[in-house]
């Protein structure tokens, strides 16, 4: 078959590679309709996150028909189309239990070097380096799916791949991103990145009754689909002073909940951001933490943080002192998709939401290393890039 | 080993300096040293560890000055000019310093020299026959090199011979899992399901009432085999078992199933005793390349509680890749470090 590989830093490849088959008894193999690109793959792809080999199969963001089935698998059936959440969940250890679907203790057989970076292991995670579990990726004509009873969710055929696909992830992250903020009626929110997971953290803020919703980023398109999505306020953080125009958009009290959905590669201009460059190629700081420094700093008082961007390691310069002093709450963490599938994939049906919005590149899976260049340079207006295999 | 001391004991014998650390929770099994170091060894006339260290110094200077200067060192000992092989050899030097001073796995690093030292006089062996080379500079240097052989296998048998009778390795580890005590100890007490989640074992035959037959993987695709036997049963709370006496492997080990004290599942503690067998060589490679017997029951019981709770073992073993390079192939498909 073929499939996305990750073939070094800065390089991505088409390559033909053996289909995968079961392993274990409860898998699944799934033959893939759509896979997208996520912004988190840029990290990936911009060797910010270790432990990736040449010939990693990329990709956590796919759908498809069902083609094989492990004897331990007795609610899917050969033909079914599901949408996978990208964490791999058992459904059995103590988190999964709790609904903390990402944190499964038993899906990453790497789980020792997760343990030595992090302390403990995460979830696994599909085409997401070896520290989460060298998962072979969903960017590929075909997939293996293990604990294929818990994870795919079956999706009606009235929905097109566009309108479901990002139940795989970005949707149900944004919705957590939101939901971290415990918005009550009218707060403010403000969002740091106008990509795929802050347009939709901008669209559940809005859908759990935030009042007013400001997002930040520098290009225009994005500051476009910000206020589609729902922002009343979409500023160009080159033009503005970030800090002094939320002050001033709150009567100096600064937004109710922040959302950081930009993650280890943030951008900024100035000092900070040459500090940052110079630090993390020398390898003194894994993460450019830019975007949270600014949302930390620009949090009310008692205000939530919500980070649903990717951290991978060490960050530096984070103004702790704000968050003591300002009883700050950090929210974070890998998403636990399958807690909010089936309940977006309602609002989905009901025309409360529809994702698709964020699409501005549909291409043939071989296009994929044009895509990841594009989408990494922000060339094209490019958003969100969808792949047929 | 007593049978009778299940319950943690305060008498049992003082620890030297060199024991591990053990907390409250590994001293419920009461080990006697007696039995298993009948070995005796004569006391080294040279600290060996500080002429391990001395030695690792010695090859980082070596291995500097190869990468460095290669051509100038290929000029001195009179083998012309090869800087490639040279700075090859440089990263050995380097490599085998870096490792006798991590004070791990001392004495397989301080073989590995031996093996560099045999390997430079074979090397020098072969450019004497150049017609580039000078042959009295090459003897000199071939002089120096044995010289620094003949201390390298004196470190490394030196070496040997104390950790092998450095105290024996315990190992604790525990890990909570979610089932009850009766269903895990039933699943341990069928010693046929240890391979399901032990992985350096290949089978463990019942023989029989307490006895069973073990064989274990070792290094280069061959085997260990041993006896071992049940010595305490606690049903539905733990088990001790041992070697039987004369076994190639000497290991004794103890598990417990403790019910969590919040009713969330049951917590596993596997306590090993484990005697490397001294001077064989499929122990020293095995932890050269880092199979070291805590990770490997860390690894263990992570493998148990997979299987216990999900009925399967997280694996990607088998799935498919585009194509690996080099360091891919080494690295993937076994314990990543």
């Amino acid at each position: 078959m073929r499939a996305v590989c990750w073939q070094g830093i800065g390089e991505v490849g088409v390559e033909n590679v053996a289909d995968p088959r079961i392993l274990n008894p409860r898998d699944a193999i799934v033959k893939v309709s759509s896979t997208a690109i996520c912004g988190s793959d840029l990290h990936l792809y911009d060797g910010y996150v270790p432990a990736m080999y040449r010939g990693d199969i990329l990709g956590h963001e796919f759908m498809g028909e069902v083609v094989d089935l492990g004897p331990g698998v007795t609610n899917l059936s050969i033909g079914d189309r599901v949408v996978v959440p990208f964490p791999i969940s058992c459904g059995n250890c103590y988190f999964c239990e709790k609904e903390l679907y990402s944190l499964c203790e038993n899906s990453n057989p790497n789980a020792h070097l997760a343990e030595k970076l992090w302390g403990h292991s995460p979830a696994g995670i599909f085409g997401y380096s070896h520290i989460t579990g060298g998962y072979a990726g969903g960017q590929a004509e075909y997939v293996r799916v293990p604990f294929a009873d818990v994870g795919p969710l079956k999706v009606p055929d009235a929905l097109d791949d566009e309108q479901v696909l990002f139940l795989s992830d970005i949707l149900p992250t944004g919705y957590m991103a939101a939901e971290q903020c415990d918005i009550e009626p009218g707060d403010t929110i403000a969002v740091w990145g106008c990509g795929p997971v802050g347009l939709f953290a901008i669209q559940s803020a809005k859908l759990l009754g935030a009042g007013r919703v400001f997002a930040i980023d520098r290009f225009p398109e994005r500051l476009a689909k910000a206020q589609a999505a729902g922002a009343e306020i979409a500023f160009n953080y080159e033009e503005v002073d970030v800090l002094e125009t939320l002050k001033d958009l709150t009567g100096g009290r600064g937004p109710d909940a922040c959302i950081d959905a930009v993650g280890m590669e943030a951008h900024v201009h100035g000092v900070m951001h040459v500090y940052d460059r110079v630090k993390q190629a020398m390898r003194l700081e894994s993460d450019r933490p830019a975007a949270l420094r600014q949302a930390i700093l620009a949090c009310r008082s008692g205000g939530t943080v919500s980070v649903p961007g990717v951290y991978g390691g060490f960050i530096d310069k984070v103004p702790f002192g704000s968050i003591v002093n300002k009883a700050i709450t950090i929210k974070s963490g890998q998403t636990h998709v399958h807690r909010y599938m089936r309940p977006l994939l309602e609002r989905i049906e009901s025309g409360e939401i529809d994702p698709s919005f964020i699409i501005t590149h549909r291409i043939d899976l071989d296009d994929a290393p044009l895509a990841y260049e594009a989408f990494r340079n922000k060339e094209d207006e490019c958003v969100k890039v969808v792949m047929r295999p | 080993m007593s049978t009778e001391s299940f319950e943690p004991s305060r008498s049992a014998r003082p620890r030297s300096a060199a024991a591990p650390y053990a907390s409250p929770y590994t001293s419920y099994s009461e080990w006697s040293d007696e039995e298993i170091y009948a070995e005796q060894y004569e006391e080294p006339r040279i600290d060996p560890h500080r002429l391990a260290n001395v030695l690792g110094w010695f090859s980082i200077g070596l291995g500097l000055a190869e990468v460095l200067a290669p051509r100038a060192l290929g000029r001195a000992i009179g083998v012309g000019d090869r800087p490639q092989i040279m700075r090859l050899l440089g990263m050995r030097e380097i490599a085998s310093g870096l490792g006798l001073l991590s004070q791990r796995s001392t004495q397989a690093w301080a073989w590995s020299r031996v093996g560099g030292d045999a390997m430079d006089l074979a090397l020098l062996g072969i450019a004497a026959r150049d017609e580039r080379a000078d042959p009295k500079r090459i003897a000199f240097a071939a002089a120096a090199v044995t010289s620094v052989a003949a201390l390298d296998l004196y470190a490394s048998r030196a070496l040997s011979s104390v950790q092998a009778l450095e105290p024996a390795e315990i190992v604790s580890e525990s890990r909570a899992i979610n089932s009850t005590p009766e269903a895990l100890y039933a699943f341990w007490k069928n010693v046929e399901n240890l391979p399901r989640f032990m992985s350096h074992l290949e089978s463990v035959t019942p023989t029989g009432e307490r006895t069973s037959h073990w064989v274990a993987k070792a290094p280069a695709g061959m085997s260990v085999e041993w006896d071992a036997e049940i010595v305490r049963d606690d049903p539905n709370e733990g088990l001790s078992w041992q070697t039987v006496p004369g076994s190639e492997v000497t290991h004794e080990g103890t598990v417990r199933f403790e019910p969590d004290p919040a009713g969330r599942g049951t917590v596993v503690r596997v306590q090993v005793r484990y005697i490397p067998p001294a001077g064989k060589l499929g122990v020293q490679l095995a932890r050269l390349f880092g199979e070291e017997p805590k990770l490997q029951i860390k690894d263990d019981l992570r493998r148990l509680k997979q299987l216990i709770e999900t009925g399967e073992v997280a694996t990607t073993l088998g799935q498919p890749a585009g194509r690996r390079s080099l360091i891919g192939r080494a690295t993937l498909g076994r314990r990543m470090q």
